[in-house]
C-alpha cells in the first residue's frame, strides 16, 4: 500500500509557451529542448517528423505541446536505466524534443532527429510521444512507428497488443513530396480514426 | 491499481464536460494497456547543469528596470514517490500569471497590466533529499470563458520529469482556502479525495522574516514499476 497518494495531473493550459518552449515562441527565457533533436555530429539517418493535431470536430489544435522521447540510432536510451553495454551512447544525442503547435501557420509540430534503432531486438524502431494541451487534464501517451519498417512492425509486441484495425494510427508515412527523409504523423484526439493512446 | 501504476483514483478523467475544452479534445476510446519496456522506464535526464543561477527566482530572473509588483512568496517542498522516498535530480519547470492575473503569453487577452519586470517562468532541480525551492510573486486570479463569470483560482503551473517518461507530471499548485475552488472545473476535474493534494499549505518554517510568506507543496510521483519485459 502506497504511503502517499499521487499528485493529480492538471491541464498544461493555453499559456505554457513561455515556460516550456520559450525560445520557439520568442520569449526571453532559455529552452531546455526544442524541435531540433539531432546535431551535426549525431550518428544515424536524419529524419524529419511532421504532423498536426486534430480535435473531435476535425479542427487543428493550435495550442498543443508535443514531446518526443527516443533511443539513438543504435537503439540506446540516454538514461541510467538503459545500462546495456552491447550498444553505444551517442554523446551528441539526448533523445528528447519538444514542440508547440502555435508558431507555424499550419499548426504543425516538427522534429528534426535521427531514426532510432530497435531498443531490445523485439521492438520496432519507434518514438515515444507525450501529448499535452488545453482541454487535456491528463497528458496522453502514444508512439510513432515507421511505415518503412513493415517487418519489424509486424513483430512488435506493443503494436501487436493494439487492435488490428487501430494499428494504422501509430504508423508514420513517408512524405516523398518534401526533400530529405520526412515522415508524416497526425494525431487525432477523437473520432473514427482516433489515435491509439496507451495506459503507460 | 493497474499494473502500470497510474492510480486512476487520483487522476482526472479525460472527458469532464464542466471543463468545456475536454469535450472535443479528450480521447474517448479506451487506453491500450502497455507493459513497461525500456521505452517507458527511461526518460529525459536534466541535471543541475540545465538550470541557470536565477532560474528558480522569478522575482529576479526577468527584471528590467525594477522589482516585480506583488506579494513575494516562497514555494518549497519535496518531490517523492508513493513510498515517500525522495526523488533527487528531478527537473521542475513552472509558469504562472503575474500579481494582476495576467500571463505574459500573447494569447492572454485579459485586460490587466503586464509587469515589465516579471516573466513568470522558472525552473529548478531537486537536491539529494528531493527538496526544491522557488521564489516568486503570488499569482492573481483571472477570468476565462469556460462559463458565465468564470475565474481560475490563483495557481502555479508545474511540469516535472521523474525517473522515467512514464512518471511525467504536469499539474497546478493552488493556495489554501481559495473561495474559487468550488466553481473551478479544472480543479474539480480531479476525484474529490485527491484534490487537496494540489493545495499548498502555508508554512511559517518556510516563511522568511521581513521578506516573504512561505508555502510548502510536496509532489508525489508514481512509484517504481516492475522490471521491463526482456527481449
Amino acid at each position: 500500500m502506497a504511503k502517499r497518494g499521487q499528485t493529480p495531473s492538471q491541464t498544461v493550459g493555453p499559456f505554457f509557451a513561455y515556460g516550456l518552449a520559450p525560445e520557439q515562441y520568442n520569449y526571453p527565457f532559455r529552452s531546455i529542448a526544442g524541435g531540433v533533436m539531432a546535431g551535426d555530429d549525431t550518428a544515424g539517418t536524419r529524419i524529419r517528423v511532421i504532423g498536426q493535431v486534430f480535435d473531435g470536430a476535425g479542427e487543428r489544435v493550435p495550442d498543443a505541446l508535443i514531446e518526443i522521447w527516443q533511443a539513438n540510432a543504435h537503439g540506446r536510451y540516454n538514461h541510467p536505466a538503459d545500462s546495456r553495454q552491447d550498444n553505444r551512447l551517442d554523446p551528441d544525442f539526448k533523445g528528447f524534443g519538444r514542440f508547440g503547435t502555435g508558431t507555424r501557420p499550419d499548426n504543425a509540430f516538427v522534429f528534426d532527429t535521427v531514426k532510432p534503432g530497435s531498443v531490445d531486438g523485439r521492438q520496432a524502431p519507434h518514438l515515444n510521444v507525450c501529448v499535452l494541451m488545453r482541454g487535456l487534464l491528463l497528458h496522453a501517451y502514444t508512439r510513432i512507428y515507421f511505415a518503412d519498417e513493415a517487418e519489424a512492425n509486424a513483430a512488435d509486441p506493443v503494436l501487436r497488443s493494439v487492435p488490428a484495425e487501430r494499428r494504422d494510427t501509430l504508423i508514420a508515412r513517408r512524405d516523398d513530396h518534401l526533400p530529405g527523409t520526412v515522415y508524416r504523423f497526425d494525431i487525432r484526439m477523437q473520432g473514427e480514426r482516433e489515435t491509439v493512446f496507451f495506459d503507460v | 491499481m493497474s499494473p502500470s501504476n497510474r492510480d486512476w483514483s487520483s487522476q482526472p478523467a479525460y472527458i469532464h464536460p464542466d471543463y468545456r475544452s475536454t469535450v472535443l479534445r479528450g480521447p474517448t476510446k479506451p487506453l491500450v494497456p502497455l507493459a513497461a519496456t525500456l521505452s517507458e522506464v527511461t526518460g529525459p535526464v536534466y541535471g543541475h547543469d540545465a538550470v541557470g543561477p536565477l532560474d528558480a527566482d522569478l522575482t529576479k530572473n526577468a527584471r528590467r528596470n525594477g522589482e516585480p509588483i506583488g506579494e513575494r512568496i516562497i514555494v518549497a517542498g519535496r518531490v517523492v514517490d508513493e513510498n515517500d522516498r525522495p526523488l533527487p535530480d528531478t527537473l521542475i519547470e513552472i509558469w504562472q500569471a503575474n500579481a494582476c492575473g495576467r500571463y505574459v503569453h500573447e494569447a492572454d487577452q485579459h485586460d490587466a497590466p503586464i509587469d515589465p519586470n516579471f516573466l513568470g517562468a522558472g525552473r529548478c532541480v531537486t537536491d539529494a533529499t528531493g527538496r526544491y525551492e522557488f521564489r516568486t510573486i503570488k499569482p492573481g486570479a483571472y477570468p476565462w470563458r469556460n462559463h458565465d463569470n468564470a475565474w481560475r483560482p490563483n495557481h502555479i503551473h508545474l511540469s516535472l520529469f521523474g525517473a522515467s517518461f512514464a512518471d511525467r507530471l504536469v499539474t497546478q499548485m493552488y493556495f489554501p482556502g481559495d473561495p474559487l475552488f468550488e466553481f473551478d472545473p479544472i480543479f474539480n476535474g480531479v476525484p474529490e479525495g485527491a484534490r487537496d493534494r494540489m493545495v499548498a499549505r502555508f508554512d511559517l518554517a518556510v516563511t522568511e522574516p521581513e521578506f516573504a510568506l512561505g508555502y510548502t507543496f510536496d509532489i508525489v510521483l508514481r512509484g517504481a514499476r516492475a522490471t521491463p519485459m526482456e527481449g
